[in-house]
């Protein structure tokens, strides 16, 4: 790991001009951009839970789908049967749910390791994909459950005219404080002595346990920790797309979260922030531009894996490294 | 006493198809520690050219000769796996597992659009070569000749495959690759050749279980993802990397699927995946694996 990283004044160095420009936004940008921004916000956020698991502690997830799903369903299932609207009611509701199901599924999971880890999560995210497919009275199956638009902090709802200028103004902002919130957390667990237990067993789990990791355990705090994150993300993701469907259950979607992790640099604490907003721009204006979207997708996939392995911050860090010793020899 | 008999053949319908996909995919970890997530597309690549080729040919060939063209639907997707180990695959085994998921998770995209930009976004069908057999009479019902036929491809299929990995020179070289892998290549194995081999042979599986199934259900996208994910439940049941796994894998989940079917059609999938767990939690290798 870069030992620069760490320190806080850099951190304030890159952190602060960056959410100046977020706060921004949504004055200079037209409201489909700051929408757009607000996806790849809620994206990160998974991404940044998901890394937990992948960077931090070396376990790649390939169920992840399971836990925004999960937050997803779980508000619009807090919609149909408590007929309630509130935002925060979401908010805790997916945390809620997510943190239950990834605390049964992690008791199983975190008993291995690499591959198996791997399928068992792929498995699990599967069984509540054919779940949400199949019993449709509950789920509404392939056509999914509607969520209208909330109320943010007992706020009135808005019409249904002004939908977009609501998501791309005080709801952008909403997502942005919790954004906010989540990386200052993600940043102070992975620098906690827990984080560099999880480290620990990450590059060494016999070692770890040797002085006194409890590797199970902590795996499954980190297990929770990474699916309630995920949760999350999928519980303000729901409001956006205004429709859940059982596709975000799918493991293709598991892929999809990977993917943001490795463009953006799974070796780094920023990489899957900026790879999530950068693959969401990505998709977006791929789905916008061709059919063949999947093409281009996974040809950037290919190339990423074999040329730029250490994804784009991951890069940009290296190049800004080497560049600062090259002058002296 | 028929509808058993008719459900039984309906499992062991399903089993085949599935033990050309499980096999292959199985195989292909077994030989090379790879878990192939594009391999549900090599299969739905396989029923792609098979179908088109029948369809070339559906005028001018008698239609006992248009059984053989499906076959070309096998050579294609081994063909495509001679090509996709040595330029995308090899650069990786030293690399860690991560990569080697996520690039073959990259080829799924590209294949599932490839297939698209080829043939269109509508489904490719040769009926013709189903309608062609004919029915049986098993007791009062009627079965589609067909599906006897898919039966006896899948048998012969899992016995090939058995005497090609068990009997041959080959076979053992394979074997001893899959063991280990550089002891082999001290040996004077050529380990390189012995992967690209292994690869095509998997994928040529594949797309013969492709093959075999597009005159009963056409070619559509999308039947990959779904078909590799069934695979999966098989590989991982049978044990990642033993073929007597897949083949007791693919029979499981095949009688499964068809009870889950009649009996209990809501949780049908939901029972596979479970089954899937669970292995995983008792046995990680598998029920025919070696730990």
């Amino acid at each position: 790991m870069n030992p620069l990283a760490a320190s806080p004044a850099r951190l304030a160095r890159v952190a602060l001009p960056v959410l100046a420009a977020l706060l921004v936004v949504p004055f200079v940008a037209a409201p489909y951009q700051t929408v757009l921004l607000c996806y790849g916000l809620v994206f990160a956020i998974a991404a940044l839970g998901f890394n937990l698991l992948l960077g931090y502690t070396g376990l790649l997830s390939f169920g992840h789908s399971a836990f925004f799903g999960v937050g997803a369903y779980a508000v619009a299932l807090i919609v149909k049967y408590l007929k309630i609207s509130s935002m925060e009611a979401f908010v805790a509701g997916g945390i809620l749910a997510s943190a239950l199901v990834a605390g049964l599924f992690g008791i199983v999971c975190v008993r291995y390791t690499r591959i198996y880890f791997g399928i068992l999560t792929l498995a699990l995210s599967q069984v509540l994909w054919s779940l949400a497919f199949k019993f449709f009275w509950v789920t509404g199956g392939s056509d999914g459950l509607r969520v209208p638009t909330p109320s943010l902090l007992g706020a009135a709802i808005p019409g249904r005219t002004d939908k977009i200028a609501f998501l791309a103004n005080r709801y952008y902002f909403y997502v942005l404080a919790i954004f906010v919130v989540c990386v200052a957390l993600m940043w102070v667990i992975v620098h906690s002595p827990f984080g560099k237990a999880l480290q620990a067993i990450r590059d060494n789990e016999t070692r770890a346990e040797f002085v006194g990791v409890q590797v199970h355990r902590y795996r499954w705090v980190a297990f929770v920790v990474s699916g309630v994150y995920t949760g999350l993300a999928g519980a303000l993701w729901v409001p956006l797309n205004g429709l859940t469907t059982p596709d975000i259950l799918h493991w293709t979607f598991s892929g999809k979260i990977v993917f943001f992790t490795v463009l953006g640099g799974f070796q780094t604490f920023f990489g899957p922030i900026v790879g999530a907003v950068i693959y969401n721009y990505l998709e977006t204006y791929a789905v916008g531009h061709t059919v063949y979207w999947q093409l281009v997708l996974g040809v950037v996939l290919v190339v990423l894996v074999l040329v730029l392995p250490s994804g784009v911050v991951g890069t940009a860090s290296r190049l800004g490294l080497w560049r600062r010793r090259a002058p002296s020899p | 006493m028929d509808t058993v008999l008719i459900h039984l053949l309906n499992a062991l319908l399903y089993a085949a198809v599935l033990f050309l996909i499980a096999g292959g995919l199985s195989l292909i970890y077994g030989v090379m520690r790879i878990v192939n997530l594009a391999h549900g597309n090599l299969y739905a690549f396989g029923a792609y050219v098979a179908a088109w080729a029948v369809g070339l040919m559906l005028d001018s060939l008698p239609t006992a000769l248009l059984y053989l063209v499906l076959v070309t639907g096998a050579v294609a997707a081994g063909a495509l796996g001679a090509v996709l180990e040595p330029t995308l695959l090899r650069p990786l085994y030293r690399r860690a597992e991560e990569y080697q998921l996520l690039i073959t998770f990259g080829l799924l995209l590209i294949l599932e659009d490839l297939m698209r930009l080829l043939w269109g976004p509508y489904p490719l069908s040769v009926s013709a070569l189903y309608e062609a057999m004919g029915s049986l009479h098993i007791g009062e019902s009627i079965y589609p000749t067909y599906n006897l036929a898919v039966i006896v491809v899948g048998g012969l299929a899992a016995a090939a495959l058995w005497a090609f990995v068990y009997r041959t020179q080959f076979g053992v070289v394979l074997r001893a690759t899959s063991q280990n892998m550089r002891m082999a290549s001290a040996l004077g194995v050529n380990v390189n050749r012995v992967y690209v081999q292994a690869f095509t042979l998997g994928c040529f599986m594949a797309g013969l279980g492709g093959a075999i199934v597009v005159p009963q259900q056409g070619a559509v996208l999308g039947m990959g993802v779904d078909a590799l994910i069934l695979a999966f439940v098989v590989v991982v049941i049978g044990g990642l990397g033993s073929l007597e796994g897949a083949l007791a894998g693919a029979l499981l989940v095949g009688i499964v699927r068809e009870l889950g079917i009649t009996f209990f059609p809501e949780i049908e999938l939901a029972v596979l995946y479970l089954m899937a767990a669970v292995v995983l939690l008792v046995r990680p290798a598998g029920l025919f694996g070696r730990a």
